[in-house]
């Protein structure tokens, strides 16, 4: 994929347009490349205006980034969350990017590794933590390769190691290669993972900010999060804000993929309306209708058409209509979708990434997918969607990590925005939209027979 | 303290509990599986959801810490909903084989099932299938019932030390199990199968052989090492089924060790002596118990008369009850001998008469996990006493700083702080050395004795890095606020015994620390309250085999195996006239050195009482009536006395001989105490040639658990070979996996293995085992030829 198009570029302004053939031949994404756009003068700011770490925090908070992993905390908080003084502290960034649908960061670490440095560098300065590790998503390895390669760059120019451009203070930058695992990109998951232990979330509180790795406190951003400090210390954190919208500051990058023309992705400042996004994205292909859209990556409750429509992007419009931004993963459908069939993959996923550790999750989504596969394959009992509602009910809310909601969010949205199909699929043992239109709508199979590599 | 509410009780709670904690201390109980008050928190199994005031939905109530004024609501509808769907989940793979489960009938998802379980099952999907594993002799695994609480895993990592446990994979395809193929070998493995909530993992050699209800639960305390466990035995018709851990916060806290666990199997062994025997014409003949007792008494008579009371000897095992000791002290001074000891692998008695009081642990078992700093000296801690090791695993664990200084480096599995290993001889001078830095470090001026070692001096062979290792425990010690020095039974067994207990206690006093004894046995404590040892002209248990005597009385005791050279006992036994054995076994080694055999309860046959290592007095009943023509052993006593005209044997229990030696005293014994009086610190120079480090495995210390089948069948009771490093093999030059001849007062023939844990001109042979008891002394200097 690679960036499409964008509207008042925060995050990728300058960004050159990946190698398709080749990620070697990718060009603009070293050191000099960075500096020239601007690169490392939101660091040189913080040092040469002497601002203290307070500052940094209150100019992160005006901007109202929210995460962009998903939960869209607001980052200038969660930062204030760390206890001052603690001897030793670490900064984390969650490159662990592994929900479907999602793969902006892979865009940032591909194109800007460098933004990503300097915006730990500049929080790692701001928590007071001296140390950073980025924990990178195992079927990238490349762009691991790649980001170490960052890394040598800029510690050969001085913003890593002791004394930080003379600045007094030291901070150093470690990438770990994750294995794949989804839950590792779940924040405590990844700090057991980095220990070398088997990646489980662990039991909150106590909270990373007090309890971290190692034991340590630790902040945890996301790669885009972190990607989009330095705009926000060169710019100004109203700067930032004013981009997009009240509560939800700055400029997103929406990943489209699913049944569009062009997918890919987009930057845009928050508050877009979801229409301007499909259009982006050249539209729904071949003229046919837009039946749904997961807006923010596969836990998200999916949306049908009509609720979609009226969206704009921001984690307010979105969490109004029922689902969540989430990480801006932003997944169409067409009318040729069965939606059983597309739950029946969606909880296999889950069902293959539950780590095994609290009863509900490690029994309840092996039971979600179990039943929709047999009412996908025609051995479905009236009684089954109901169940399926209650299963979910009862992972939600009871489960160690996020990972249970994440499963049970879907299976809930399906089963009420497309029961019907769920009803019409026990019934006659088949699927509501009829075989030949399902194929004909299948990227995969046309890709498949126009003799693209997938 | 903090005010908070659950269930609508007002309760007052201390800060930093969790919720779990706080109701089952007001008496409400919270469903639950994972959680358990000796592992650390892991929130995984979800039965105890409940609902707190505010709370926007269900919080596990074992990782929720109490907070001022919370409302905790246990059984409201959504924290019972919350539950039972959890209950569904947990259920809904697992097999529902109760009637075929050993568990059935104490399990807890088998009890939680009936209040939270649905009588229908919604889940219409196949079962997940586990395979099982093999984690050795001891434990049994059904892992398809399995519930992943993981409290097995916690349990392996943070009290047992180290990590023998897993879960791989993922999801639902999550298995508990062992590293790559590995079994379980912990000396603490036992405890897993009551950690396990349900019938996962069960008690390998117990499985099947009865169902909980089935069986009497009789309290009883544990014959093995000095801690003096507390237990529940499980019997059925007069058979011990299988034993529990009687829950003693004082003393075993809710665990047990395997050897504890899983002895009670030598108590229905094949080679339980059950008839009395006289040996006539070199044959043996089972008898009445009167012909074997007059047999016996005329023995006695005889060789008092003809020969001397001094010709006898009586040989007591220090596992023996506190009343049987009595008795048999009575006895031997009733027939005008005054050799007695118990103390049979002791090498050094020359503290005898200088010592100030008994022997111990110089402080409450429980204190030991408040020790900061704490200094072992010889012993093999871990196979020794096993759940002291484990408090202090607890003690290092929270800071404490544990230094070692031993002749071997076994893994503790405990994080040392400092670890000196020398060769046996160089034990006391590696003490000195502490004591000197000590001294100094305090501006002490040291003792005189001690001034030819270390650097200058003519006694020390120290090493460079041992000097240095005694400095940096020296330092460690002098720091810290609660300090203890701890003697272990390798320095009980050493021939400067005196010396080490002499240097520990100079050390304690420069230190203003504790020091005391790790008690070998269940009766340790026991045997000098009761006089089992010999008075000012008597014999020692060494004296008495070095210069062999006419007759031998054995209380349970197998010389062979017991004392500290069993091949020396072996020939003043087979040259004695007469060996009268009281024991609960019959031996090929007993037929052939005894004369008569006389069939005595053990533990679980007899009442008694064994007084622990900290000094604590504790009786028990026979759970089980003697088997066959078994008699109490102080019974028997009693009646030998009877039939020789002795006074003062006609005590009509057990009770009244304890109450009249403690004067009716029943919770701790008086007169403890380490210190010796004007022991000369001779300190010994460095043997020349190779010594014999040997250790007493932990199955292989006493006659029941030399005969636990299941127990022999684990690695802990692998046949001895000759453990050696590499420095030395090359300069015997041996090769490791060469069978070796080595030798001391006799020879055995043994597999040569490298073992860098072994300190220099040193070779590690086990004692206490048939292939090793034709070796000699314990501790000796040995020759080694390859074979």
């Amino acid at each position: 994929m690679a960036i499409l198009e964008a509207i008042n570029p925060t995050l990728t302004a300058g960004w050159h347009q990946p190698d398709l053939r080749d990620m070697n031949r990718d060009t603009g994404w070293r050191l000099k490349d960075y500096e020239a756009r601007g690169g490392y003068q939101a660091l040189k700011k913080v040092i040469s205006d002497k601002l203290s770490q307070d500052q940094v925090i209150a100019e992160v908070k005006t901007s109202v980034l929210r995460g962009r992993g998903g939960a869209g905390f607001p980052t200038g908080l969660k930062w204030s969350f760390m206890p001052k003084g603690a001897p030793e502290k670490y900064i984390v960034c969650n490159t662990d990017e592994g929900e479907p649908g999602t793969f902006k960061d892979r865009d940032i670490m591909r194109l800007d590794p460098h933004s990503v440095i300097e915006g730990m560098i500049i929080a790692g300065y701001a928590v007071g933590a001296t140390r950073g590790y980025n924990y990178i998503h195992g079927e990238v390895y490349e762009l691991y390769q790649r980001f170490e390669e960052a890394l040598d760059e800029a510690r050969a120019a001085g913003y890593l190691g002791k004394n930080v451009l003379g600045a007094g203070f030291d901070f150093d930058l470690f990438a770990h290669q994750g294995y794949g695992a989804y839950i590792c990109g779940e924040e405590t998951a990844l700090l057991e993972s980095i220990e070398g232990k088997k990646g489980q979330p662990r039991y909150k509180p106590p909270f990373p900010a007090n309890v971290g790795l190692y034991g340590k406190p630790t902040t945890i951003n996301n790669t885009e999060s972190l990607a989009s400090i330095p705009y926000i210390l060169r710019s100004g954190g109203q700067s930032f804000l004013d981009l997009g919208k009240p509560n939800n500051g700055g400029t997103k990058l929406f990943s489209v993929s699913g049944h569009v023309n062009k997918p890919g992705n987009f930057e845009v400042p928050m508050g877009t309306p979801f229409a301007t996004l499909l259009e982006m994205a050249g539209g729904v292909r071949a003229g046919r209708k837009l039946k749904a859209v997961i807006p923010g990556g596969s836990s998200a409750p999916v949306l049908p058409a009509d609720l979609i429509m009226d969206c704009t992007l921001d984690y307010d419009s979105i969490a109004k209509a029922g689902s969540m931004l989430g990480s801006g993963a932003v997944i169409v459908m067409d009318e040729t979708v069965c939606m059983v069939q597309a739950l029946e993959r969606l909880s296999w996923f889950y069902y293959e990434e539950s780590c095994g550790q609290c009863t509900p999750c490690r029994e309840g989504t092996g039971w979600l997918y179990k039943v929709i596969h047999r009412i996908e394959h025609g051995l479905g009992r009236p009684e089954d969607i109901d169940l399926l509602n209650d299963v979910a009910g009862n992972i939600m809310g009871r489960t160690i990590c996020a990972l249970g909601d994440a499963a049970a969010l879907p299976v809930r949205s399906f089963v009420k925005h497309f029961r019907s199909e769920f009803e019409y699929h026990i019934e006659h043992k088949k699927c509501l939209v009829p075989r030949d239109v399902q194929k004909a709508g299948s990227t995969f199979h046309t890709r498949l027979m126009a003799g693209a590599l997938c | 303290m903090l005010e908070i509410e659950i269930d609508g009780k007002p309760l007052q709670v201390e800060e930093g509990k969790m919720l779990i904690e706080a109701a089952h201390a007001a008496g409400i109980y919270i469903p639950h599986f994972c959680y358990h008050k000796k592992l650390s928190i892991a929130a995984n199994c979800r039965m105890c959801l409940v609902e707190i005031e505010k709370a926007p939905k269900p919080m596990p109530a074992c990782a929720t810490p109490v907070a001022k004024g919370m409302k905790v609501f246990t059984h409201s509808a959504l924290a019972v909903k919350a539950q039972k769907d959890v209950m569904e989940f947990l259920l809904m793979n697992h097999p529902l084989d109760c009637p075929i489960c050993d568990q059935g009938g104490e399990c807890q998802l088998q009890d939680l099932a009936v209040g939270y379980g649905s009588s229908a099952a919604r889940f219409q999907e196949e079962k997940r299938v586990v395979s099982n594993k093999n984690l050795g002799a001891l434990v049994a695994t059904d892992m398809t019932r399995c519930i992943n609480c993981t409290r097995c895993v916690r349990f392996t990592q943070e009290i047992a030390g180290l990590m023998e446990l897993g879960q791989a994979f993922r999801g639902d395809r999550a298995e508990i199990m062992s590293f790559v193929e590995k079994t379980v070998d912990s000396e603490l493995s036992g405890n897993i199968i009551d950690l396990c909530p349900v019938g996962a993992l069960t008690s390998k050699p117990f499985r099947f052989s009865a169902r909980t209800w089935e069986m009497a639960r009789r309290k009883s305390v544990s014959p093995h090492d000095g801690l003096g466990s507390n237990l529940i035995v499980q019997t059925q018709h007069d058979r011990v089924k299988r034993v529990l851990p009687l829950e003693n916060e004082q003393l075993n806290e809710c665990w047990l060790s395997d050897k504890e666990r899983f002895s009670y199997e030598g108590l229905n062994s094949t080679e339980r002596l059950t008839r009395p025997m006289v040996k006539q014409g070199g044959k043996w003949q089972e008898v009445d118990w009167n012909v074997a007792l007059d047999y016996a008494a005329h023995a006695l008579r005889d060789v008092a008369k003809n020969h001397g009371a001094a010709e006898i000897g009586m040989l007591v095992s220090p596992h023996a009850t506190l009343e049987e000791m009595t008795l048999a002290a009575k006895l031997t001074h009733g027939i005008g001998s005054k050799n007695i000891d118990f103390r049979l692998r002791q090498a050094d008695f020359s503290a005898d008469g200088k010592r100030k009081g008994t022997p111990w642990l110089g402080m409450k078992v429980a204190e030991l996990n408040t020790l900061d700093r704490v200094l072992v000296v010889g012993s093999f801690l871990r196979k020794d006493h096993p759940l002291l090791a484990q408090r202090l695993r607890q003690a290092a664990k929270k800071g404490a700083q544990i230094s070692l200084v031993h002749s071997a480096q076994d893994d503790l599995l405990i994080k040392l702080f400092a670890q000196a290993t020398v060769a046996p001889s160089q034990l006391p001078t590696q003490l000195a050395e502490v004591v000197k830095a000590v001294a100094a470090l305090k501006g002490v001026a040291a003792d005189p004795a001690l001034a030819k070692v270390g650097a200058g001096g003519t006694a020390s062979a120290g090493s460079a890095a041992n000097q240095e290792t005694a400095q940096k425990i020296a330092a460690s010690l002098v720091a810290g606020s609660k300090a203890a020095v701890l003697l272990g039974n390798f320095a009980q067994q050493h021939p400067q015994a005196a010396l080490l207990n002499a240097l520990a206690q100079q050390l304690a006093g420069l230190l203003g620390a504790k020091f005391g004894f790790l008690g070998e046995a269940a009766n340790s404590v026991g045997g000098y309250v009761a006089g089992a040892i010999p008075a000012a002209d008597g014999m020692n248990a060494a004296a008495m085999l070095a210069a062999p005597r006419k007759l031998y009385l054995l209380l349970g005791a197998e010389p062979e195996f017991d004392c500290a050279d069993g091949m020396r006992a072996m020939a003043a036994l087979q040259q004695a006239s007469s060996v009268i054995a009281l024991s609960s076994y019959k031996s090929a080694a007993a037929l052939d050195y005894a004369d008569v055999l006389l069939p005595v309860s053990p533990f679980s046959e007899t009442s008694g009482t064994f007084i622990n290592t900290e000094g604590r007095v504790q009786s028990f009943y026979a759970v089980v009536k003697p088997q066959d023509e078994t008699r109490p052993a102080w019974k028997v006593l009693r009646v030998l006395g009877n039939i020789l005209e002795l006074d003062g044997f006609n005590y009509e229990s057990s009770e009244q001989v304890r109450d009249e030696l403690l004067g009716g005293k029943t919770d701790f014994v008086t007169g403890l105490d380490n210190a010796i009086d004007a022991m000369a610190k001779e300190i010994p120079t460095a043997a020349a040639g190779i010594e014999r480090i040997a250790d007493v495995p932990i199955h292989f210390a006493d006659a029941l658990v030399r005969r636990a089948s299941s127990l022999q069948a684990t690695a802990d009771a692998s046949v001895p070979s000759a453990r050696i490093n590499a420095a030395t093999l090359a300069k015997l030059g041996v090769a490791a996996g060469d069978m070796v001849k080595v030798g001391a007062g006799g020879l055995a023939t043994l597999l040569a293995r490298l073992d860098d844990g072994v300190p220099d001109n040193c070779v590690r042979v086990a004692a206490a085992h048939a292939s090793t008891v034709g070796l000699g002394p314990m501790f000796a200097t040995l020759t080694v030829e390859r074979a």
